[in-house]
């Protein structure tokens, strides 16, 4: 019997089997094949949307433990073995929400070899969702490590002009950080003779091997996330990135390392934890008002995003390590908002620079006057970046910084003020780019949204107002597992 | 007598078939699809006899039947059984097709299967030279080829001399330890090695270390590899390791148990050097037969941590390390076989620029060699390093840390296996490549499936055999 987290973790496989019968058997003619292949990609990415939309509906969000289980012996001592709890079921609805509106963002941008480039977001998907529902530690890892492939060759194949340098950077910067976890992974094994997640989360390890344990972790998931001061392969990766890279890089692959923290770091290394909390809000203010500082800097409007979601992701750190039920809820429900908006965003620019071929902010100028309903849905998540009331990105800023006022005032002091900076850098921007007359002529004939992307944009508007204005939402869900997991840390912490 | 003959019944038929096979051979003096699969049948029957044959001791010792030689032997019968047909069809496409190939194959698994097998110094030597000579006549085999000729004769000077460290290395354990049997050596060093003794145990370190080509001891390597035929590249690249590892494990722990706090260190610095060498070296390539060399140094390096972590858990570690990368190993030069163009073989990086768009199944295949060879999950590759450094991580603070070592090494490996990845796919296409043969093609494929798949299953029926096997010996 497959349960629906398998189906809807490998279900994405089987559009990857489609596209390669229709390669080996199908159309001679190129421009068919690819098209087939993109509508099989949509198909496939929507049916797993719609699967995770079940998975949601299902989910009992009083329960504070792992649901869906599954679980079959493998070998060697390890478990297939899948099932998700409040803090991580989220995150496959995300990625499932995602996943189809990049499959249309890229209808029309990716014209080059698109049957391997549906293929690899395809497999993506499998990866990443599998990241979040895994249960065994070395499953976990499979799929955390595994995304690296199809990631290097989205950057590599189908990005900017200095794609192959971003690519290995990526890949490179990554590798290093998880061969350390690998380390720990085994040493965990070798102490505690178990792989099953939940049952780590209940042992007890010496504070000594905490320690290293944790620094291990750290490693990994601080490149990921990715904290200052080991962010620098994100803007590199993002700015040569196509799109829906972009989209997927910021809105998913960037929200494993805040996962990883929760469900990894905090509950199994809780001495640790503690004894980092300080290292933690440090990076995390110091993140937050230098890559603020480094945004507003930018020339390429892809890059100022991308220091400005290293900035965000510092809200999320320092959440998760507050120790306390409003930083926690506050940092899922920023990585959750970061998720949508950020992805959002990198669709904006997509919009103009699949236009003009350009992503210069001095290019760009007066584009209200040709495109007023971009200009109208670039606000609205300009607006959401900054943390304006009444969008998603309010409520996991407030949250996180209530959260942590209690643990640490200094740190939401320095943070709070990155607040003013991404108001800066955000209303800069977009001033330079929509406001004002248009100076540069190759604008003067540039044409508002088509269809297609207003239809692309809908679900993200949706979202990031829905999450704005009834935030309840998120909470009812992780509200259980996350007074667990605070409950469990406190009574380590004290207090 | 006859119950010895049973224990050594694989030997037996190989040996009596590779004779037969000569005179065949020498008669219609010629090779053909008949002889080979002869060749390949003898190899079958004597992996059969090692499945299925009994466990014990021979030849008052000298000969030991275990379930750890019983699960080297299948893999290395294998192993050979892939490489007769795909060498006789790889020399038959250049019109140099001869007889003797199979039956040199035939006489080096013998050698190998002696060496997984040896309970003596004087077996052990017996079977590391018979394997040892046919594989420098089979790297020479390409004879009007300068460099294969080349490639034979650095193989055999320097395999010399190795030869040489060992038997000296042996006469001095026997003039210390009294005997060379290994459990008589085990007595004699149980509770710390002699100094004499630790002399001979270290010459017979550097001896096997040419053999499995483990740094400082792997200077023949990039030479031998870059000028030998290729499909023997792929043969020699990964059975006769795999033999002198099994052979490696049941010295170092069967005869020198006692002395394991004083072999580790030698191991584990040996191993370290090959993970860098491997590493470092590997980036300067640009020549993929020469690359796949270090990338070989590298990853005997992985194998020696699982052996230095000892115990039944590292010597198990280290044999499905080396089944797994024999595998990788045979698939990757089977590409490499397979790809020509205009009748030229491929083997510089630029040669396989865009080979995603001409070829797309081998390219591919490559990729996933490639990428099992990093180490990335979930590629056999990985579950090979799991294995190793788990047994590591377990064993003690010493190889912990030559563990997390090695696993930065394979950092800097990373790059020269991304870079073939992105030549193959990032990069414009070269022009178009020969139709590839089948025989070649089948291989690749059906190991590419292995190393990305397959293995996930395969392991669950490996990794209770193989825990078996290690219990042989290790306690």
């Amino acid at each position: 019997m497959v349960g629906i987290l398998s189906l809807t973790t490998f279900l994405p496989l089987a559009g990857v089997a489609a596209i390669l019968a229709l390669k080996a058997f199908g159309a001679n003619d190129e421009a068919r094949a690819a098209n087939a292949a993109r509508w099989i990609a949509l198909a496939v990415t929507l049916a797993t949307f719609a699967l995770s939309i079940l998975l949601v509906a299902q989910f009992d969000g009083a329960n504070p433990g792992f649901q869906f289980l599954e679980d079959a012996p493998w070998f060697a001592g390890l478990h297939y073995r899948m099932g998700v709890d409040g803090i991580s079921v989220l995150f496959v609805l995300l990625t499932a929400f995602l996943m189809p509106l990049c499959i249309l963002a890229s209808w029309q941008s990716i014209t080059n070899r698109v049957l391997e480039y549906m293929i690899a977001f395809l497999v993506l998907e499998t990866l990443v969702i599998g990241v979040f529902c895994a249960l065994d530690l070395v499953l976990f890892y499979l799929f955390f490590e595994g995304q690296l492939i199809p990631m290097f060759l989205i950057i590599g194949i189908w990005g900017g002009q200095r794609r192959v340098y971003a690519a290995f950077k990526f890949f490179l910067y990554t590798l290093l950080g998880s061969v350390l976890m690998l380390a720990a992974i085994l040493a965990m094994i070798g102490i505690a003779h178990t792989t099953s997640i939940p049952d780590l989360m209940r042992f007890k390890f010496a504070p000594a091997a905490q320690t290293w344990m944790w620094l291990a972790f750290f490693a990994s998931f601080a490149v990921k996330m990715p904290m200052w001061p080991v962010h620098t392969w994100l803007p590199d990766a993002h700015v040569e990135a196509p799109t829906a890279g972009s989209v997927i890089l910021a809105g998913i692959l960037l929200k494993m390392g805040g996962y990883g923290f929760l469900r990894f770091s905090l509950p199994m290394f809780p001495a640790a934890s503690v004894q980092f909390t300080p290292l933690i809000f440090a990076l995390s203010a110091v993140a937050i008002v230098y890559t603020s500082l480094v945004a507003f800097r930018q020339t390429d409007i892809k890059k100022l995003i991308a220091y400005s979601s290293v900035a965000h992701m510092g809200f999320v750190t320092m959440g998760i390590f507050s120790g306390n039920i409003q930083g926690e809820q506050g940092a899922i429900f920023q990585m959750l908002s970061h998720g949508v908006i950020s992805g959002a965003l990198f669709l904006c620019v997509g919009v103009i620079y699949d236009r003009m071929h350009t992503r210069e902010i001095a290019f760009y100028g007066g584009l209200a006057n040709r495109m007023p309903w971009y200009a109208a849905v670039f606000m609205l998540f300009a607006m959401g970046n900054v943390g304006l009331p009444g969008t998603s990105g309010f409520v996991g800023e407030i949250l996180t910084m209530t959260g942590v006022y209690s643990a640490s005032t200094w740190t939401v002091i320095v943070a709070a003020s990155g607040v003013i900076l991404s108001a800066v850098y955000m209303l800069t921007v977009y001033r330079r780019v929509v406001f004002g007359e248009i100076t540069n002529s190759a604008l003067t004939s540039i044409n508002d949204l088509v269809p297609r992307e207003v239809l692309i944009f809908a679900p993200f508007i949706i979202a990031t107002l829905v999450l704005g204005v009834a935030p309840g939402l998120v909470f009812h869900v992780t509200g259980a597992a996350t007074d667990a997991l605070v409950t469990a840390y406190r009574a380590v912490r004290g207090g | 007598m006859a119950a010895d003959a049973r224990l050594a019944l694989p030997e037996l038929i190989l040996a009596v078939s590779a004779l037969l096979l000569l005179l065949w051979g020498a008669y219609q003096k010629k090779t053909g699809p008949a002889f080979t699969l002869a060749a390949v049948l003898a190899l079958a029957a004597a992996a059969v006899a090692a499945a299925v044959g009994p466990v014990g001791q021979a030849f008052g010792g000298a000969l030991i039947a275990d379930q750890w030689a019983a699960f080297a032997k299948v893999a290395i019968f294998a192993a050979s059984a892939v490489a007769i047909p795909l060498s006789d069809r790889w020399f038959a496409q250049r019109g140099t097709a001869r007889f003797e190939l199979s039956v040199l194959i035939v006489l080096a698994a013998l050698g190998m299967s002696i060496m997984v097998s040896a309970g003596d110094l004087i077996s052990l030597y017996v079977g590391i030279e018979l394997h040892s000579l046919a594989l420098y006549v089979l790297a020479a085999f390409q004879r009007d080829n300068a460099k294969s000729s080349e490639a034979g004769l650095k193989y055999f000077v320097l395999g010399a001399l190795s030869s040489g460290l060992l038997l000296y290395g042996a006469s001095l354990v026997y003039g210390f330890a009294g005997s060379t049997s290994f459990a008589a050596i085990a007595a004699a060093t149980h509770g710390g090695a002699s100094v004499g003794v630790l002399f001979g145990l270290i010459f017979l370190v550097c001896g096997i270390g040419f053999k499995v080509s483990a740094a400082p001891f792997h200077m023949w390597t990039p030479d031998v590899y870059e000028g030998a035929p290729t499909p023997i590249v792929g043969f020699f690249a990964g059975a006769p390791k795999l033999a002198a590892m099994a052979l490696f494990a049941r010295l170092l722990t069967e005869a020198f148990g006692g002395a394991v706090e004083q072999w580790r260190q030698v191991v584990l610095i040996a191993a370290l050097l090959s993970v860098f060498v491997g590493a470092f070296a590997g980036l300067a390539q640009s020549n993929l037969k020469r690359l796949w060399a270090y990338s070989s140094i590298a990853n005997i390096g992985y194998a020696l941590v699982g052996l230095a972590a000892g115990g039944p858990a590292g010597v198990q570690s280290m044999l499905i390390f080396m089944v797994l990368y024999t595998i990788d190993v045979t698939g990757f030069f089977a590409c490499l076989a397979a790809l020509q163009r205009s009748g030229r073989p491929m083997e510089s990086f630029d040669s396989f620029a865009g080979l995603m768009r001409e070829r797309p199944g081998l390219a591919l295949a490559i990729t996933a060699f490639s990428l099992s060879a990093l180490g990335m999950p979930p590629f056999s590759g990985f579950w090979a390093k799991f294995y190793v450094f788990k047994a590591a991580l377990a064993a003690g603070p010493l190889t912990t840390w030559a563990a997390v070592i090695a696993l930065v090494g394979s950092v800097v490996a990373a790059f020269y296996y991304l870079r073939l990845i992105k030549v193959m796919w990032l990069d414009p296409p070269e022009g178009a490549t020969d139709a590839p043969p089948g025989g070649a093609v089948a291989v690749a494929y059906a190991t590419a499936l292995f190393a990305c798949s397959l293995v996930w299953f395969a392991l669950i029926v490996l990794d209770p055999i193989s825990q078996q096997a290690a219990l042989a010996f290790a306690h």
